[in-house]
């Protein structure tokens, strides 16, 4: 058996089914919960994505980093965007989704979508959603984590409006878009 | 105080404090995968009500995550002032949250999810996470064109409980009984519209239902602390500072020196009723009650770090209040103007040397004479700085470095 093909047995393991809808909500509740307790801090992921960003601009194009204010807060002077407690748990979400995918059986290059667009179509959408995704994320200070998730159970005000927001705007648009999905 | 949240830098270090972080993003996105948020195609089926995973893996984590926090803040572990609540800004989040929920429908992720998918190798959530990438780099490239859009109707730290002017405990209780009620119609759904049979869910469900509503009602039989419970927990610490050393209590002159400090920002608030205010004030003072203080503490305990709060009175006592609400409701660098306005004037009102000894007069009377409301036109409400050389006083203000959070995860 060569090095490859036992490093793919020991990847593939059988698929397992997914976790019950309440206690994956449970376990990620106490999750949150625990986040908050100790740290002060709910959960996130688009703000370390962001930082990580922040900091490729600020090695190719410093001068512009520094006269742009949104970025100066990040990055200015010899501040390093990645010094961030939120670049931390941004990358320890991929980890214990490569773990929990692994030890799953869920481990495989495939492309999830409806049955009656092309792989190509689903690619040029996931790329186009992002795009609204990544700019509506910035412009409400958070995405679905960092602010419906956390701020929600924190009572927020901001982020019960802004909750309803995503809902309201995914199901207005959900039935004239209803062919990439069914 | 309470004991928790634990400023984890400092009581543990930087590396041991990051792996902590580490550790919570791992268990993040390891419930995520668990969950089947790593499909797109199950993602999206929310949007048809076919499989409502996402409604119902959200809500019980939020509520879950709910009861947690205010059941350990009602009993004193956690210290709800100190937990990162984001702040309002309700327009640019709504608009945010409606271009981020097309989206979700078009993209079939969120950023946090996508980022399991493409650890799983979805390619369609590389492909999103590129787009992630270009939209996050786009608002970064073009904030600037509507920054004032973005920095609209801010609200600072403004809670459910504020907006609808209840007790925590009726909230909790509220927003509990709401999720569980979109649970059953999330159930109705997905028989009516994705032919799911509901015998076979398990019947646990009803008494996991059940300990929620339990623990909310515990919620609201406990109560959340009162000013004065968590200002008995803080005394322990600060009350010999107030009361003994007096670290608190600020000579004229200080604050004097504060004024003419380019390097803070400050705030001043005259607690006095609004005749002595008219009577005189200290130039750039603002008049407030009490109950005004409450209300501002959302936008205020945002404000930068260099920021030092000033309260006054005509003596101490409304003053020492006011320090008490702003300390417990923990904001940072919070000082009281010693002896009051009537002491402020014992130095800056009398020609001569500017040398009067503090009397700490009791009550809230004022003891000086004015003969017209001056308010901030009287030649002592902002004295010439060059009094400073001939004035000896203790200096008390250190600016205190912010405890806590001072961003959200997507900050």
């Amino acid at each position: 058996m060569t090095t490859s093909a036992a490093i793919k047995k020991k990847l593939q393991r059988e698929t397992k089914p997914f976790a019950h809808p309440y206690v994956a909500g449970v376990l990620l509740g106490l999750v949150l919960f625990g986040s908050f307790f100790l740290t002060g801090n709910g959960l996130g992921a688009s703000g370390g994505l962001n930082r990580f960003i922040v900091f490729f601009e600020d090695l190719i194009v410093p001068d512009h980093v520094n006269t742009t204010p949104y970025l100066l807060e990040m990055a200015g002077g010899d501040k390093n965007p990645l010094d961030n407690w939120i670049v931390l748990v941004t990358t320890g979400v991929v980890l214990g989704g490569f773990v929990s995918g692994w030890r799953n059986g869920r481990l495989k290059f495939e492309t999830n979508k409806g049955p009656n667009i092309s792989n190509r179509t689903r690619w040029l959408f996931a790329f186009l959603g992002g795009g609204f995704m990544g700019f509506g994320a910035r412009l409400a200070r958070g995405c679905t984590s960092g602010q419906a998730l956390s701020g929600g159970a924190v009572l927020s005000a901001g982020s019960w409006a802004f909750m309803f927001a995503v809902f309201g705007g995914a199901y207005a648009l959900a039935y004239f878009v209803r062919k990439l999905w069914n | 105080m309470a004991p928790f949240p634990i400023d984890l830098i400092s009581t543990f270090g930087k590396f041991s404090a990051y792996l902590i972080f580490l550790l919570i993003g791992f268990l993040f996105g390891y419930v995520l995968e668990m969950a089947g948020f790593a499909k797109s195609d199950k993602l999206a089926a929310q949007f048809y009500f076919k499989d409502l995973t996402v409604l119902k893996v959200m809500f019980t984590a939020i509520v879950v995550a709910m009861a947690g926090i205010f059941l350990s803040s009602a009993v004193g572990l956690l210290d709800y002032n100190l937990v990162w609540v984001n702040p309002t800004y309700l327009w640019p989040g709504i608009v945010g949250g409606l271009i981020m929920g097309v989206g979700f429908i078009l993209g079939g992720f969120c950023p946090g999810t996508s980022l399991t998918a493409v650890a799983t190798g979805k390619i369609d959530g590389i492909f999103f996470v590129l787009g992630v990438i270009f939209g996050i780099f786009t608002f970064g490239e073009s904030v600037s064109l509507f920054e004032g859009f973005f920095n609209s109707s801010y609200y600072g730290r403004l809670t459910l409980m504020d907006w609808l002017n209840l007790p925590t405990g009726v909230v909790v209780l509220i927003v509990m009984l709401m999720a569980l009620f979109m649970f059953w119609g999330g159930e109705q759904l997905e028989r009516i519209f994705g032919g799911r049979s509901l015998t076979k869910e398990p019947k646990l469900r009803y008494a996991g239902a059940g300990v929620l509503v339990l623990l909310a009602i515990a919620v609201l039989v406990i109560g959340q602390p009162t000013i004065e419970e968590r200002w008995e927990i803080l005394s322990v610490e600060r009350g010999p500072l107030l009361e003994d050393a007096r670290a608190y209590q600020i000579h004229p002159g200080e604050l004097l020196g504060l004024v003419h400090n380019d390097d803070i920002k400050l705030f001043m608030f005259d607690l006095r009723s609004e005749s002595d205010f008219n009577l005189f004030h200290i130039q750039d003072a603002e008049n407030a009650t009490l109950l005004d203080l409450e209300t501002r503490v959302g936008t205020l305990r945002l404000e930068p770090s260099n920021t030092v709060f000033v309260v006054m009175s005509n003596n101490e006592e409304l003053s020492t209040a006011a320090w008490k609400l702003l300390v417990t409701e923990r904001l940072h660098n919070v000082y009281i103007l010693e002896g009051g306005i009537n002491y402020w004037l014992d130095v800056f009102d009398s020609a001569g040397t500017h040398q009067a000894q503090l009397v700490l007069r009791p009550g809230e009377d004022m003891v000086h004479f004015f003969n017209a409301a001056l308010g901030a036109s009287h030649p002592a409400a902002a004295p010439d700085p060059d009094l400073l050389e001939d004035l000896e006083f203790e200096p008390k203000v250190k600016l205190e470095l912010k405890l806590g959070p001072t961003g959200g995860g997507c900050g």
